[in-house]
């Protein structure tokens, strides 16, 4: 177990300097000068000319060599610095938390109430396999992945925001601004890995292990919550931990629609504006969270899967 | 199983308050902020009624007394004096005096804004209520510089010890009170606030990335002003018997920027001739929806000074277009495209994706120009692709919105755009015309009212005659208002929203 942690601390120290590095190069290699971006980030596109972007040239040093630009950033990183934004000038570290913390809210509920919906509909679709709610929820499923998640959004906030006005359509200001970005991401997670839980039921509940505890002569309850939850859990746990991952990442749509002050919208923003700290500071960010995601999953499987234990 | 339904509702019982709040006032545009500088964003808090300026700016234009009750200029109009009013606190309690004026604008000074084009020589305190501001050369300007929202007064403990600021404390009937960028800021009202106190005690405003997101919200209920409608949501939202939509119009023009040194775009026909295939009616009928917002000439309607009335209406004159251009030698080859000497009549267009309608309102030009045999390769850059363009000299077409009330005074901005030898960032590229320049700089120095609209029209005349920029539409900015609220006035500069003076229905 220690060895996991450890090994996954040397994974997080490793991708955070290679993502910083790569996110540098990858900057300066795009199209278009720096300090022209970041004058029109900063100033907006009726105040952008060459003067401004002059004064954001000297002021942050841009006409420096691009190699002492990265080893000032590595400096700094080593002190846990990661700088201010060239944008709005407040410090990144600030900048990035409030925009993770509103992320893995949303994220957070969305799987929850991913999880609450898919759990029940997968397991009650594997118990009455090709049955007529199997079918359903498999047509269910498909329609609901192959929306465009942005659609799903619009289309409950017709319902609940405009016709119901239950909840507000966008903003961030308390629980009920969460529901509907969360529940609209949930439905598109939960498409999918209802059908993963139910096809991993499904497995267990046809393998010989399980037809030998039924012969025991336990009951197909007994069966399946002392032989088939561990067994079916194994692949779903490690698939919603993709999935959670994915969800972090990929809400950007989502985000915007709902006025969501998330880092895949301040990403994009970011990388639009040249304002190369936050895109670092984000996009490491967003892969400690992935390495702790799974150094979960990896916890979660070690504690459920007796072999890992008892295995060299 | 019952369990599941009572958490159920529960979940939808938490939402069912009602979306509007009777203390405050929720209000949305498209606006992004990231800081707290007037340099950067200082907009937004001039709008919210933060921060106040020392000279204001009516509906038409004209100055007025701001946080400066009267001001005065030299007989050489090389000294203005502001006469600042007595009593005047700043959100943290310190008093406003000339001292703490001249300490906001040396740091407005020290940062990119509209204040350094004014030729500044000396800031002084000539007493503890009195600013003097000595020019090197008279500028007439210099009054809208000082409404502008770069140079918005704050209170020293605003900044820190970098000249940034911290936490604004302006002087506004609004304090502020949240700070959450780049989505939501929150004010309550300054009790102490030197005019009449705001009747709304708090204001919030979101950013509402998508246009259709921000037009659900007014027809949800959940914000009562909406700004910067699009065209589609306009007519939907003219259907919601609770929301009223206000169209006025912007003293902002949607022009053709172009690189008049370009060897097919040299030639004044061949300007003439872009500007007759332009279908500006169907334009602003079809996709900014806005029937009557043709421009014929790039100072919009409200600058009147500025504007030449007997110019006729820009009309589609496809014939005349293709006689320019023939006349040119540019003769259709076997696709249809002018060519001459080998060479097709192919150019590149830009434009930036921050104000949306730009990129339609391109491809909608790129189709017409292809009626005339001119190819258009369109493509959408960040803004400062445009500057960069310019200087670089790759630039050769160029789709831009331009706002003239920027700063209230159109000749700061026109000196931007025309100053330097007809030429600027925004404005004409590879042009040469020393009378503009020269113009500008008299009228900087005018103060006859009578001369300085001669020379103003002199100005209009030359770029209407000379095409250095073609114009195309003029803005009207649409607004969605809730029936709950009274009081509602647009400014169209957009320099404040008037919050302090609106109140809800009882």
């Amino acid at each position: 177990m220690m060895t996991l942690v450890a090994k996954r601390l040397l994974q997080a120290a490793l991708m955070i300097w290679s993502i910083g590095t790569l996110s540098y190069v990858l900057m300066r290699l795009l199209p278009g000068d720096m300090a022209f971006r970041i004058a029109a980030g900063r100033y907006g596109y009726d105040n952008v000319n060459l003067a401004a972007s002059e004064a954001v040239r000297a002021e942050l040093g841009l006409d420096r060599p691009a190699w002492q630009q990265y080893l000032a950033w590595l400096a700094d990183l080593v002190r846990f610095d990661l700088g201010d934004s060239l944008v709005s000038g407040l410090p990144v570290a600030h900048e990035v938390s409030h925009l993770v913390l509103h992320t893995l809210q949303l994220a957070v509920a969305a799987f929850a109430c991913a999880v609450l919906l898919a759990l029940p509909v997968g397991l009650f679709a594997a118990f009455r396999a090709g049955g007529w709610f199997d079918r359903c929820s498999l047509v269910a499923s498909a329609f609901l992945r192959a929306q465009p998640v942005f659609v799903i959004g619009l289309a409950l906030v017709l319902l609940f925001s405009l016709h119901l006005k239950l909840f507000p359509v966008a903003g961030f200001n308390g629980s009920k601004y969460l529901v509907l970005p969360a529940v609209s991401l949930a439905l598109v997670m939960a498409a999918v890995s209802s059908r993963v839980i139910r096809h991993s039921a499904v497995g267990v509940i046809r393998s010989a292990f399980f037809d030998f505890s039924r012969v025991k002569g336990l009951s197909f309850a007994q069966s399946f919550w002392r032989h088939g939850v561990r067994n079916a859990a194994l692949p779903v746990v490690a698939f919603l931990g993709i999935q959670f991952a994915g969800a972090i990442e990929g809400i950007v749509m989502i985000e915007s629609l709902f006025s969501w002050p998330g880092v895949g919208h301040g990403l994009a923003h970011a990388v639009f504006n040249r304002d190369v700290p936050m895109i670092q500071a984000a996009a490491m960010a967003l892969g400690l969270i992935f390495v702790g995601l799974n150094l979960l999953v990896d916890i979660a499987c070690y504690l459920i899967d007796p072999r890992e234990r008892t295995e060299p | 199983m019952r369990s599941a339904c009572s958490f159920l509702l529960l979940f939808l019982l938490a939402g069912c308050s009602p979306n509007q709040d009777p203390e405050v006032l929720t209000l949305g545009g498209p606006f992004e902020f990231t800081s707290q500088e007037p340099s950067r964003d200082g907009y937004l808090y001039t709008r919210l009624q933060v921060a106040e300026t020392l000279l204001e700016v009516d509906e038409q234009g004209r100055l007025q007394p701001g946080l400066a009750e009267r001001w005065e200029t030299s007989e050489d109009g090389l000294v203005w004096r502001l006469y600042l009013r007595d009593g005047v606190r700043f959100h943290d309690g310190t008093a406003l005096d000339a001292q703490v004026a001249l300490a906001a604008l040396r740091v407005a000074r020290s940062k990119p804004g509209v204040i350094r084009a004014a030729p500044i020589e000396e800031l002084r305190s000539e007493d503890r209520l009195t600013l003097a501001v000595r020019l090197s050369r008279p500028y007439s300007p210099l009054g809208a510089v000082l409404a502008h929202y770069t140079t918005a007064m704050l209170a020293p403990a605003s900044y820190r010890a970098d000249g940034n600021v911290g936490w604004m404390q302006g002087t506004g009937p609004y304090r502020l009170e949240d700070f959450d960028p780049p989505h939501r800021l929150g004010v309550a009202r300054f009790e102490d606030y030197w005019g009449t106190p705001a009747r709304i005690p708090r204001v919030v405003y979101l950013t509402g990335h998508r246009a259709e997101s921000r037009a659900l919200q007014v027809m949800a209920g959940q914000t009562d002003i909406i700004y910067t409608l699009d065209p589609a949501s306009v007519d939907l939202l003219r259907r919601q018997p609770d929301v009223q939509v206000h169209s006025n119009p912007i003293p902002r023009t949607i022009q053709i920027k172009l690189n008049a040194s370009h060897p097919f775009l040299a030639p004044l026909q061949a300007r003439q001739a872009l500007s007759l295939v332009l279908d500006r009616t169907a334009i602003a009928r079809h996709v900014m929806r806005v029937p009557g917002s043709e421009a014929n000439q790039l100072i919009p309607p409200g600058l009147a000074a500025w504007r030449l009335e007997q110019l006729p209406a820009a009309r589609r004159d496809l014939p005349r277009a293709r006689a320019l251009l023939a006349g040119l030698g540019w003769e259709p080859g076997a696709d249809g495209v002018l060519q001459r000497d080998g060479q097709r009549f192919a150019l590149s267009m830009i434009t930036y994706a921050d104000r949306p309608e730009l990129f339609v309102v391109a491809t909608a030009i790129q189709a017409q120009m292809r009626e005339a045999g001119i190819t258009l390769d369109v493509s959408v850059v960040n803004s400062s692709g445009i500057v960069s363009g310019h200087h670089d000299g790759t630039l050769q077409l160029a789709l831009v919105a331009r706002n003239y009330g920027n700063i209230a005074d159109p000749l700061g901005l026109l000196d931007a755009d025309y100053g330097d030898g007809g030429n600027g960032d925004w404005g004409a590229m590879g042009w040469h015309n020393e009378e503009l320049p020269a113009l500008l700089r008299r009228l900087e120095a005018e103060r006859d009212p009578l001369r300085y609209r001669a020379g103003a029209q002199r100005i209009a005349g030359l770029l209407s005659e000379q095409l250095p920029v073609i114009p195309v539409l003029y803005y009207t900015q649409q607004t969605a208002v809730s029936s709950r609220i009274q009081g509602f006035v647009f400014d169209p500069y957009e320099r404040n929203y008037h919050l302090s003076r609106m109140s809800f229905q009882p």
